[in-house]
């Protein structure tokens, strides 16, 4: 088999996977060595999906002995199967790091012969990587779960970041769709690594030279759409994942079906591309806005709302928090405005120190304003020839992807009582494609 | 001071533009436009400003106290912008920022701090995109690659690459202003670069680029594709410098000297 099957088929097994970033590490090149990396992340290209492409995202190995229901690569799948020896996968990330395609590796593999023999395979290509070449780039590394935990912390020492993959939002789909994988065998790399981090952190603060141990942390990613879990479940799990494991990101990975069984969705299943849109938006509310899972959603309201954002679904709520005066409001107040982001906060919170602001100082700042106005008062204000009824509101409030859903005689005969019917899209029958 | 009628032409380099500033403040005037050697006449009076190296050290050292640290970097990075008229822009903001002080660069809903301030995003911004979007190609041991910014971004370029290939001889030619970041171990220096023309790439080379476009094409998820969105993040003007968006010439490129001269000749 040539390398470029290889490439070929291997690339073709890993895509699934969410996660590709090389971000939460600054470090320098260093003479006699290849590469440094840049803590904000490089995007080299774009994907005809959209998608980044920062690392060269390969399996090692392709040939797996589990025969997880929702995986391409499961034993019981007739595909190709193909292995890279670890000096072949070195030389590859290197050629492909000198021509600056790559930010650096993304390793992953299907469990051959059994996890701990796989691990060691990956421990010996980014022993290549870092020591024969020097290489100062940014390495991911998948913790195979069930590895011995000491195999785990040698591959932690070689990799910026590791992740373990949670797959499933719950136990009882993982239970149905991954049997020979328990909540256990995933929790526990998992807390051993974040674990791991923590020690590191301490010692080095008493060594300086202490090994780093995956120094830009630890992220995992689940599948959406493959399973029965409402949003809520979701961000629920999310959220205690950011807490217990101090994980820097949770990827979501809109089903794609690419076998076909009595227990997955059917196989002409639209991936939930919206729903997954929404789930990362509520990511980013807990990650950066200072939201919790509960603000955002609860019992009764266990899906988000395809047509409106959920900062805007959480401010036409909440309608007794606003306005906000811009001059005064605190930057966690204004953060949670819509239209309002962190970068256009941090502006705002500048620029009010030399003069007080108005609406046309708002919309330099980079603030949305389309959507901000109904949220805002500047100097007492509210903004000019602005007549707010609820529906004139939510109707400019819904997104773009969530305009497509609406049928159009609807948008036109809209009224208060029909507002209602925006704000609880499952009641009045508009439900998430797929 | 007073808008006359007035309009300055210097060399555009970045030390003419702080002689502009020079030239203001003695005459206590301010001109409507600058120009640059390349622009057409006007019929406005126009004042030729000569570019004094005393003059323009005078300005430049004024420009911390005055303007702040971070007022001063706003200055000295926006030379590099694509901002139309932006030796004018640059010298409104200084002299803005004499009358304002250091706190200058947080005067964010000003008109020209706003004005500047954009520019510097869309340089900053390409830069970053450049990161990631060069494309080394090897010949021998030296990797070459050639960009077409708008804005000139080489000097932003320069400590990233750099520090990425300590030990690598290569060279970045930008197209657009004709200049070229040449790194050998230990040194580096940008320098005026009329034309470029890489080797023909050998057959590691394309064995590499063939790899590349088989990753790129292979890891798009079919069932996902959204060309809009892939747009918004890279958008089209970047794709011609990109090797996962060249055709790859089967027969390698005629090579200057006895090859052209061969096929040039008529066949018999």
């Amino acid at each position: 088999m040539t390398a470029l099957e290889k490439l070929e088929i291997l690339t073709d097994a890993a895509k699934y996977d969410a996660a590709c970033t090389s971000s939460g590490i600054d470090r320098d090149g260093q003479r006699g060595g290849l590469g440094n990396s840049a803590a904000c992340g490089i995007c080299h290209s774009f994907s005809a999906d959209g998608r980044c492409i920062s690392l060269l995202k390969v399996l090692f190995s392709n040939a797996c002995i589990y025969d997880c229901e929702y995986c391409i690569n499961r034993r019981s799948n007739q595909t190709r199967r193909a292995s890279f020896t670890p000096r072949e996968l070195a030389e590859l990330t290197i050629g492909f790091y000198r021509r600056n395609y790559i930010e650096g590796l993304f390793l992953s593999s299907g469990v051959i012969k059994n996890p701990d023999y796989t691990c060691e395979q990956l421990i010996e290509t980014l022993r290549i990587l870092r020591e024969e070449y020097r290489f100062g780039g940014y390495i991911h590394a998948k913790a195979i779960p069930g590895a011995d935990p000491l195999l785990l912390s040698h591959l932690g020492t070689l990799a910026d970041r590791m992740s373990v993959n949670i797959e499933l939002p719950s136990e009882k789909s993982l239970r149905r769709l991954a049997p020979e994988k328990s909540k256990h065998s995933i929790l526990h790399p998992m807390g051993l690594i974040s674990g791991k981090i923590q020690e590191n952190s301490c010692e080095m603060v008493r060594y300086r030279h202490a090994p780093k141990f995956a120094p830009a942390g630890q992220s995992t990613q689940m599948i959406i759409g493959a399973t029965p879990e409402t949003d809520w479940q979701i961000l629920r799990l999310t959220e205690s994942l950011y807490q217990k494991y101090q994980l820097k990101r949770v990827f979501f990975s809109a089903y794609v079906p690419v076998n076909s069984t009595a227990l997955l969705p059917p196989a002409d299943t639209k991936p939930p591309l919206l729903r997954e849109h929404r789930l990362y938006q509520a990511d980013w509310l807990l990650r950066y806005y200072g939201f919790t899972a509960s603000e955002l959603l609860d019992e009764a309201h266990q899906q988000f709302n395809p047509l409106i954002d959920p900062k805007c679904n959480w401010a036409v709520h909440h309608m007794e928090q606003f306005p906000v005066e811009v001059n005064r409001a605190d930057y966690h107040t204004l953060l949670r405005v819509p239209g309002i982001g962190v970068k256009s906060a941090r502006a705002i919170m500048t620029a009010r120190r030399a003069a007080s602001l108005d609406f046309t100082d708002l919309k330099k700042l980079g603030v949305v304003l389309k959507r901000a106005q109904y949220f805002l008062t500047c100097k007492g204000k509210a903004m000019r020839g602005l007549y707010v009824t609820p529906d004139t509101a939510l109707r400019n409030l819904i997104t773009e992807q969530g305009r497509a859903l609406l049928p159009q005689q609807q948008m036109e005969q809209l009224s208060l009582f029909d507002t209602a019917s925006l704000l609880e899209p499952q009641k009045a029958g508009i439900f998430l494609p797929a | 001071m007073t808008e006359k009628n007035l309009v300055y032409r210097c060399d555009g380099s970045f030390r003419a533009i702080l002689c502009c500033i020079y030239e203001i403040y003695t005459h206590r005037e301010f001109p409507v436009k600058i120009l640059t050697p390349e622009d057409p006449a006007t019929l406005y009076l126009e004042k030729w400003i000569e570019t004094q190296d005393a003059h323009a050290r005078r300005v430049w050292k004024s420009l911390p106290q005055k303007l702040g640290r971070r007022g001063a970097q706003m200055v000295r990075d926006g030379y590099l912008t694509c901002v139309p008229e932006k030796e004018l822009l640059l010298c409104r903001f200084i002299a803005r920022g004499y009358e304002y002080g250091a706190g200058i660069a947080d005067l964010l809903a000003d008109d020209t701090v706003n004005a500047l301030q954009k520019a510097l995003k869309h340089l900053y911004n390409e830069a970053h995109l450049y990161r990631g979007f060069v494309r080394f190609s090897i010949h021998d041991r030296v990797m070459t690659a050639s960009i077409t910014p708008k804005n000139r971004v080489l000097p932003l370029l320069e400590h990233h690459f750099c520090s990425r290939y300590p030990e690598e001889l290569f060279l970045l030619y930008d197209k657009t202003h004709r200049e070229a970041l040449i790194h050998q171990p230990g040194r580096a220096e940008i320098l005026p670069m009329e034309e470029f023309t890489p080797d023909a790439p050998n057959e590691e080379e394309r064995a590499y680029r063939r790899m590349w476009k088989k990753f790129y094409d292979t890891v798009a998820i079919r069932e996902r594709e959204n060309p809009r969105c892939r747009m918004t993040h890279m958008p089209k003007r970047y794709w011609g410098d990109m090797t996962e968006f060249q055709e790859e010439a089967e027969t390698p490129a005629p090579l200057p000297g006895k090859t052209a001269e061969k096929s040039a000749l008529p066949a018999r």
